[in-house]
């Protein structure tokens, strides 16, 4: 029983839940869009500093959710952060495939090492009902890149 | 009671009998056996109610109050038998007050919708307390937007209590409708009703009694409690889904406009005017759902067999020991610890999120609900985002718990 489990909390994980890195608040966010999950009343804030070249300066978050919201919110933060805002949405389509398809595989682009550091999220795929945990501070971040201030995973 | 008395009582409960009578909790769950604990949010059904459902499709299904012939007579004497059954569980005066409906959330909805509508005016004033589900909210919300009322929430305690010197000062001349909770979903607080009913009458005020969480685990009489408006579902009962119970009494009903039109609500039609059905068809547009109130007669004789005072027996017994169980977890705490209360216990761990809790359980076999439990606001007042809840029914048992606290000894051991 506990194999299957540790596979989605595995220790990467536990650590970012625990202590979640960018867990703040940028003087001046360019963007930001609220993410709810009203399902089981996950909610967080993601920032993003864009500079003129599209480029994401910055990138942050405020919440309260689970491990696997929280430490997904935590790497995405890390992980967006210097990419352009193209290379951010399509790392956003890259994992949400990751976590929903049973045969998603790495295509071999630049994008790998950041889809590696991702896989360990990749747990949820065996646990359908906490996909949404994973996915909703990419939504949250994908939409405050869009302009739109709120979005619900329902 | 003596603890003698006590154990007999629970002795004489033959609870694997009760358990053989419910075909699901004999399955497994990820290779477990299963401890089921979310009765609150939906029980199970015993096998006297999924006979008796199949039975009216396999022999006995028609619409019912049309047909002029011998199957639809008998459908309708058996949904009517049902109705009959709801009258007798409740003890309402006349089987004329009980509407069947979808759910509860239908029930409050159609007070509103009729009651509400006809008869609070601007500035009048509806109370509603802070452990309310989303179903005596929102309704109550969207009458107040629509003909200017004042909503006003009555506070809890930190336990989990109302605040009955509270509710008092908040009861004024301009109070038109009470809607409160008999049992509070998310604490399992019992709700003295009986005294805000009083309060609330002699302020002249109505009283609709949400008992979703309470016909299961007590003895409802709403003559007793002289309410003005009841309203349960089926599928906490350990009847099917689809179906639900308003009471109103009658004087109200016949005053009341009708909450949707159509066929079996009216005497007569001309494309001039209608006249009215009297209770309860009045309240029953269209064909309704025949099986499932079925089903709901089957449910009600079945909880009646075992006997409510026997079921509340062994629920507490089981409420004191998972409780003594679970207080002795570390960095577990239980939310909701008013005296008077029933056998659903909300907590939280330090270590963990209930939402990471309910997938450790899961994995258990132990299946809990983790969330906010459609009472957001209560959430708020009591500043968690969700909580994890186990409630126990009539088929639990102590191991049950015994499986919880082991499998909240597994969440421990990957958060801890």
């Amino acid at each position: 029983m506990l194999d299957e489990l540790r596979e989605l909390y595995q220790e990467v994980i536990l650590d970012h839940g625990k202590q979640p890195r960018n867990f703040r608040r940028p003087d001046v966010p360019s963007h930001e869009a609220a993410g709810k999950n009203p399902l089981c009343g996950d909610q967080l804030v993601v920032y993003v500093v864009v500079d003129e070249d599209d480029k994401i300066t910055d990138a942050s978050f405020l919440g309260k959710g689970c491990a696997i919201s929280m430490a997904s919110a935590s790497m995405m933060t890390e992980i967006v952060k210097g990419k352009k805002v193209a290379e951010a949405k399509a790392l956003f389509d890259g994992f949400h495939k990751m976590c929903t398809l049973d045969d998603f595989e790495m295509d071999g682009s630049d994008e790998d090492e950041d889809f590696e550091r991702l896989q360990v999220l990749s747990g949820v795929r065996q646990f359908p009902v906490r996909v949404k945990c994973a996915t909703l501070a990419w939504h949250t971040l994908d939409a405050a890149l869009d302009g739109v201030g709120e979005i619900s995973t329902e | 009671m003596s603890d003698v008395a006590q154990n007999a009582m629970s002795s004489s409960y033959d609870i694997d009998r009760i358990r053989a009578d419910f075909p699901i909790l004999s399955r497994e769950v990820h290779g477990k056996p299963m401890a089921f604990l979310d009765s609150a949010a939906s029980a199970q059904k015993p096998r006297q109610v999924i006979d008796a459902v199949s039975a009216v499709y396999e022999t006995e299904y028609a619409n019912v109050h049309r047909g002029a012939y011998q199957l639809s007579e008998r459908a309708t004497n058996a949904y009517e038998g049902a109705r009959d059954k709801v009258q007798t569980f409740i003890n309402a005066k006349s089987r004329g007050e009980i509407i069947f409906t979808r759910n509860a959330t239908e029930a409050i909805n159609l007070v509103a919708a009729t009651y509400g509508r006809r008869e609070l005016k601007a500035g009048d004033e509806i109370i509603i307390t802070e452990m309310e589900h989303h179903s005596n909210i929102v309704p109550w919300q969207m009458l107040r937007d629509e003909k200017d009322l004042v909503l006003k929430i009555a506070p809890i305690t930190d336990d989990g209590e109302l605040r009955m010197d509270a509710f008092e000062e908040l009861l004024t001349a301009r109070t038109k409708l009470v809607a409160v909770p008999h049992i509070s979903n998310v604490l399992g607080t019992i709700v003295p009703v009986k005294k805000i009913i009083d309060l609330a009458h002699a302020a002249g005020a109505k009283v609709l009694i949400d008992g979703c969480q309470a016909v299961m685990h007590e003895t409802v009489d709403v003559q007793a409690l002289d309410c003005d408006f009841y309203a349960f579902s089926g599928h906490k009962l350990y009847g099917p889904s689809g179906i639900g119970v308003f009471y109103g009494k009658e004087t109200l009903l016949d005053a009341m406009p009708p909450y949707m039109g159509g066929g079996d609500m009216i005497k007569t039609v001309t494309f001039e005017k209608s006249e009215w059905a009297d209770l309860p068809a009045k309240f029953e547009a269209g064909t309704p759902a025949i099986a499932q109130a079925i089903g709901l007669g089957a449910a009600i004789d079945y909880v009646s067999a075992i006997g409510l005072d026997a079921i509340a027996a062994h629920e507490r017994d089981l409420l004191n020991y998972a409780t003594q169980k679970l207080a002795a977890i570390d960095g577990l705490k239980i939310i909701g610890t008013a005296p008077n209360k029933v056998s659903v216990i909300s907590m939280t761990l330090e270590c963990a999120h209930p939402h990471d809790m309910a997938t450790i359980l899961d994995h258990s076999g132990v299946a809990i609900r983790a969330g906010h439990h459609c009472a957001q606001p209560l959430m708020d007042r009591l500043g968690l985002t969700a909580t994890a809840r186990a409630s126990f029914g009539l088929y639990n048992k102590r191991e049950d718990a015994d499986q919880l606290a082991e499998a909240l000894g597994a969440v421990q051991e990957i958060f801890g």
